[in-house]
């Protein structure tokens, strides 16, 4: 198998010459390959694509999110999802196929400035995208502390199959809802929990491209790697379902932190 | 124009003590702007200039949003105390140009068909202004921009050569722009090499449009090299490649 290199890329630097796919945050001129964003290129069997270590969230069919509704209008509710694109959230989706406007009260359901965790159902170039929350562990939040980090770092921040995120929920004793969008909310008891889990959050997002980082949060976390051992293995219901979706960006690292678990 | 005094000495050194092939100090730093979602200050000599980018963000007015492509909005301007005597901070025919010019040097190497019905907002500030602001601003602007994380096919770098004493002279500064016989600003792409953006203020001959082109294309690499060792310098600290993790 070919080995894979990994280098650090501004717009511009020539990853590879030669007759490679190009993958994602590449381009081809002649027989080049360029990058066109900051991040940690791939020169790989599979093809050349660049990680970006910055730039906002495109939204992407399928996508668990978690957005703040910012207004209503008779049909739908308009949603901020930290992108450049708001979206939309059909008032069926919440009241059903016989939705009156008239007799049924939008703001009641949903009012602006709530939290939810949907799921990207419809987006594409011509249409802002549509969301639901018609799903297992979607809808309202209905507390938390708010985060919110680049969508870049949202990979490294769940970690190989979700070791990361699970080292900072167990140690902390949270429960750390994940947006791919870049928006967190921290749940649970006890207030010294939440702001230590959103140190480390904070420090994954400021040291994400850096080697050994899993050692400097346990070390933050105060969590000693014998008794990591006892986290257990399964992701808590409430985020199953959000890490499955996340577990496809997840593998398109490839394993940024080359073989590290939990 | 009436030459009052020699600009280059008999050693060929330039008013400013430059020789002839050299550009001023250059220093970039990369995210000094936490609310912008990409920025950079460029010293560029005595020029102290500050560029944030925004976005992709949504278009207002919404009808200004195109269906297939992004909208750059770029914005040049100069503060009142950037100069000797105050400038009126109102924008004035010169910036609304320069903001134009600025604009048309990013747009190639933006990828802006990424980024249907968005927009991308190009903020130069100039603090302090020292001749050849609008090179220093495209070359902030370009970091800044790759900063935002925006997809772009190459960088920018941007600086001037012009005709001093009939001397081609790299990097023109202030006293030079206005005593000077010419002062060409270029804006070139150093890999995929092409140019984005040629002025000309004076009067050339052939041979010294060639020979101010090439010289200007060789400061554009040595500008090119001082972006991306800021760029590298905020995200990577200098390393350039990912150690693995044992």
């Amino acid at each position: 198998m070919q080995e894979i290199r990994r280098k650090y890329v501004v717009p511009g630097d020539r990853i590879a010459e030669g007759n490679f796919r190009t993958l994602f945050n590449v381009i081809r001129v002649g027989n080049s390959i360029f990058a066109t964003r900051i991040g940690i290129a791939e020169a790989g069997r599979e093809g050349v694509k660049v990680i970006p270590l910055s730039g906002i969230y495109i939204p992407r069919v399928n996508d668990i999110v978690i957005g703040k509704i910012t207004d209503h209008s008779s049909l739908s509710w308009e949603v901020d999802i930290n992108s450049c694109f708001s979206a939309h959230l059909p008032a069926q989706d919440v009241f059903g196929r016989d939705f009156s406007p008239a007799r049924d009260d939008m703001g009641r359901e949903l009012a602006t400035g709530d939290l939810i965790t949907a799921r990207i159902i419809a987006f594409d170039r011509t249409r802002d995208p549509m969301i639901t929350i018609q799903d297992k562990d979607l809808g309202k939040i209905p507390r938390g502390e708010f985060i919110r980090i680049s969508a870049t770092r949202v990979p490294r921040l769940i970690g190989k199959r979700g070791s990361m995120i699970q080292t900072i929920e167990y140690a902390t004793r949270t429960r750390v809802l994940i947006g791919q969008n870049g928006i967190i909310v921290v749940t649970g008891r006890d207030l010294e929990g939440i702001k230590l889990a959103v140190r480390a959050i904070r420090m994954v997002e400021e040291e994400a491209h850096t080697a050994n980082l899993t050692q400097r949060v346990k070390s933050l976390l105060g969590v000693s790697d014998s008794s990591l051992s006892d986290t257990p293995q399964v992701a808590q219901p409430q985020i199953g379902e959000l890490q499955s979706a996340i577990q496809e960006v997840d593998e398109e690292l490839n394993g940024m932190e080359g073989g590290e678990k939990v | 124009m009436t030459q009052t005094r020699s600009l280059i000495d008999e050693n060929g050194k330039r008013t400013d003590g430059r020789t002839g092939d050299q550009l001023r100090e250059i220093r970039i730093t990369v995210g000094v702007i936490k609310n912008a979602d990409g920025s950079a200050f460029i010293e560029f000599g005595m020029n102290k200039i500050v560029a944030a980018v925004y976005g992709p963000r949504e278009v207002h007015p919404k009808h200004m949003a195109l269906p297939d492509r992004c909208v750059l909005r770029c914005r040049y301007h100069m503060v009142p105390f950037s100069t000797d005597t105050r400038k009126n901070p109102a924008p004035s025919r010169r910036e609304v140009e320069i903001s134009k010019v600025i604009r048309e040097a990013l747009e190639p190497t933006l990828m802006l068909e990424d980024y249907p019905r968005a927009a991308i907002d190009v903020y130069v500030e100039v603090l302090q202004a020292d001749g050849g602001s609008r090179c220093a601003g495209i070359t902030a602007a370009s970091v800044a921009l790759a900063d935002a994380g925006i997809s772009m096919r190459d960088m920018v770098s941007a600086c001037a050569a012009g005709k001093v004493d009939d001397r081609i002279v790299l990097d023109i500064n202030d006293t030079e722009d206005k005593e000077g016989d010419a002062d060409m600003p270029v804006a070139y792409m150093p890999h995929l090499e092409q140019v984005t953006l040629l002025q000309l203020d004076g009067i050339l001959n052939e041979d010294q449009f060639n020979q101010c082109l090439d010289e200007a294309v060789i400061g554009c690499k040595m500008v090119y090299e001082v972006q991306r060792k800021a760029l590298m310098q905020k995200y990577f600290h200098n390393e350039t490649e990912l150690k693995e993790e044992q």
